[in-house]
């Protein structure tokens, strides 16, 4: 196996044109991710993440949305690396389903209501990989019984609507993989879960890449989730990653302090119970999200941040190296 | 002992078919009993299905229970008559989950905040605007809000709206459903952080329905866990999160994912699916996917028994749930 990345993102930067206007809804976004890795893309709304990976699938919305400048190299099944900006939509279509696959947060959606789940992972597989129908037909069968489905014969031959939620995310996971990819892009797939059936899902997609050994780009805005399923995590604010690093490092010593402020924000379990009695307030995060057609100048995060300064609002900060291959978009970084 | 503002006995819906659906008999609550004192918060907590919404609506009869009793005051509105309960429902007002779906876009903030007194024949024209300006202010928006539109305002900010709303009325009793799953984790404790100031200042009564045990800490004085439609668990909230009883209650707290990394990932998955409400299992509906379950529980539907004082839980092993 190499450790060559399977993914190398660089200088990324997406633009929307909203009423004449054009606004990057994301910029300066570098990332990489290795065979067998789980990067979380982490943020609230508006910060980027999803744009992020719509633009790796070169799946903007045509006319409004464009990637500027950047590259998005990706390291195929063949080994061979390409420029995903650069293909045109038959070399993209070549690739999605097949070397890049891809789950999004609603299974309901993202499944044809008017085909059987054995013909919707059945498709792939007779696209890309040229399997005879009886072929694909038996290989969905078991793609259904590795992700964890009972009675895969008779699931296979059943329709969307007669499987529960949770049924129809391991569908549309067992249609993702039955390409074999190297790059799974999962948008946010537990967020319209319960979480009793995130937890099965979760477990599922690490048992999965135990196996098979794809990269995972995992698009969350649950903080949580990012701690239980991602090796490194990188958090967005404002279209800009302002932290990464691995997720034990990040979440035990953020170095940025919206990570610091989102990290607070989320409930723990026994805290909320001892803060009350002692009639404190839960940990906020003062203000809102900033449009971004009208973003701060300098530092997007300073009109909300603790530490901020005048010298946050002079520039844009860069990311700044804070040892252990770890970055962080903040001047005060060493204060944090 | 001082009557309760709400009080919930045998609570059953049933959402038949009707000549425009087929299907089985949806059995969305079944015999569910609850009170809940002046100035109480109760959270109703559960996963899809569980009925919690159902128990919320059915309360103000926005839907109309199939059997039992919703005392309000003393009275049991399920009895009124349409007028009577349009009389009754001043007193209760409901904050919805999305703030987005909920507000609407033809409106003013200073009209949709004026529109429930308006209704109840409230006042003055002058005396309701200035009722909704009190509102505006106890939920911290700045009083120009009143004349602009929902649109011009973030998820944060439109739930605030749908906060002064409620409070315009000055009701007795609010039903909060899933008022902060819409929003932004950094956006979700300053609300919840609200709602509890004013909790406090006001003395306000709520039935907080949310699928996150998470979320209902802060605020709740009594947590109730609902799952298909029952009453799993009752207990004040620091007991429920210190000592939790029923398997149910043990594995949704163990399911929720904590950020911190050095916790450990031990945790109990449940097997399976919740069941359809339309066919519930015999017994112990959460049977189906309890690890400790047993012959007996598909036999008998477990009764609420008391634990500790206020703590009940309806699970017949003792030996597992203590």
């Amino acid at each position: 196996m190499h450790t060559a990345p399977v993914l190398d993102i660089s200088s990324l930067r997406t633009v929307f044109r909203i009423g004449g206007r054009q606004v990057a809804a994301v910029q300066d976004l570098d990332l990489t991710i290795a065979p067998g890795e789980t990067l979380a893309l982490v943020g609230e709304s508006g910060s980027g993440k999803s744009v992020t990976s719509l633009s790796i699938m070169g799946l903007l919305p045509r006319k409004v949305g464009q990637v500027t400048e950047g590259s998005i190299l990706f390291r195929g099944k063949s080994g061979q690396v390409q420029d995903l900006t650069r293909l045109d939509d038959e070399g993209l279509r070549r690739i999605r389903g097949n070397d890049i696959a891809m789950v999004f947060q609603e299974p309901m959606t993202s499944l044809n209501p008017v085909y059987t789940i054995g013909e919707q992972i059945a498709e792939p597989m007779r696209i890309h990989l040229g399997c005879s129908h009886r072929k694909a037909a038996a290989a969905a069968i078991k793609l259904l019984e590795d992700v964890g489905i009972p009675d895969p014969e008779r699931r296979a031959g059943q329709y969307p609507h007669e499987l529960s939620g949770g049924m129809r995310q391991r569908a549309t996971i067992a249609m993702a993989l039955s390409c074999d990819p190297v790059l799974l892009i999962a948008d946010e797939p537990t967020t319209a879960l319960d979480v009793t059936i995130q937890a099965q899902i979760l477990d599922l997609l690490q048992k999965l890449q135990d196996e098979r050994g794809m990269g995972i780009l995992f698009v969350t805005h649950n903080l949580g989730v990012v701690a239980e399923i991602a090796d490194r995590v990188a958090v967005m604010y404002a279209g800009r990653i302002v932290e990464t690093g691995t997720v034990a490092d990040v979440f035990t010593h953020p170095r940025h302090p919206y990570t610091v402020g989102l990290m607070r924000s989320v409930p723990r379990l026994g805290e909320a119970t001892e803060l009350r009695r002692r009639g404190i307030p839960l940990p906020t995060i003062a203000g809102s999200v900033p449009s971004l057609v009208h973003l701060p100048t300098g530092c997007s995060f300073a009109p909300r941040c603790p530490l901020a300064i005048d010298a946050c609002r002079a520039g844009v900060p860069p990311l700044y190296e804070t040892g252990n291959g770890r970055k962080s978009r903040c001047i005060r970084w060493q204060e944090v | 002992m001082v009557e309760p503002l709400l009080s919930v006995r045998g609570l059953t819906k049933h959402f038949t078919p009707t000549s425009f659906s087929r299907g089985p008999v949806v059995r969305a609550l079944e015999n569910v009993s609850f009170d809940v004192a002046r100035g109480e918060v109760v959270g109703l907590v559960g996963e899809s299905g569980s009925g919690k919404t159902t128990v919320g609506r059915s309360v103000l009869r926005l839907i109309e229970p199939t059997t039992g009793e919703v005392r309000f005051n003393g009275i049991d509105l399920t009895k009124l008559s349409v007028a009577e309960m349009r009389r009754q429902r001043k007193h209760m007002q409901y904050i919805f989950q999305d703030p987005f779906a909920s507000l609407s876009p033809r409106m003013t903030i200073g009209q949709i905040l004026t529109e429930g007194l308006h209704i109840q024949r409230i006042g003055t024209r002058e005396e309701r605007e200035h009722r909704a300006k009190a509102a505006l202010e106890a939920v911290d928006l700045p009083a120009d809000a009143f004349d602009r539109y929902a649109h011009e305002f973030s998820g944060g900010q439109r739930q605030r709206v749908g906060i002064a709303r409620a409070l315009a009325l000055e009701p007795q009793l609010i039903v909060a459903d899933e008022p902060v799953s819409a929003l932004d984790v950094s956006i979700q404790a300053q609300i919840i952080n609200l709602l509890r100031s004013l909790q406090m200042r006001l003395g306000l009564t709520m039935l907080f329905i949310s699928h996150d045990l998470a979320v209902v800490e802060y605020i709740c004085d009594t947590v109730i866990v609902l799952y298909l439609g029952r009453i799993m668990e009752v207990a004040p909230s620091e007991a429920l999160y210190a000592d939790p009883r029923h398997p149910y209650t043990r594995a949704l707290l163990s399911a929720i994912p904590d950020p911190d990394p050095a916790k450990s990932r031990t945790r109990q998955i449940l097997k399976g699916d919740i069941p359809s409400p339309a066919n519930p299992p015999s017994g112990c509906v959460f049977r189906t996917r309890c690890p400790y379950a047993v012959d007996r529980c598909a036999a008998v539907v477990p009764p609420l028994e008391e634990v500790s004082p206020g703590h009940f839980k309806a699970c017949i092993r003792h030996e597992v749930s203590g």
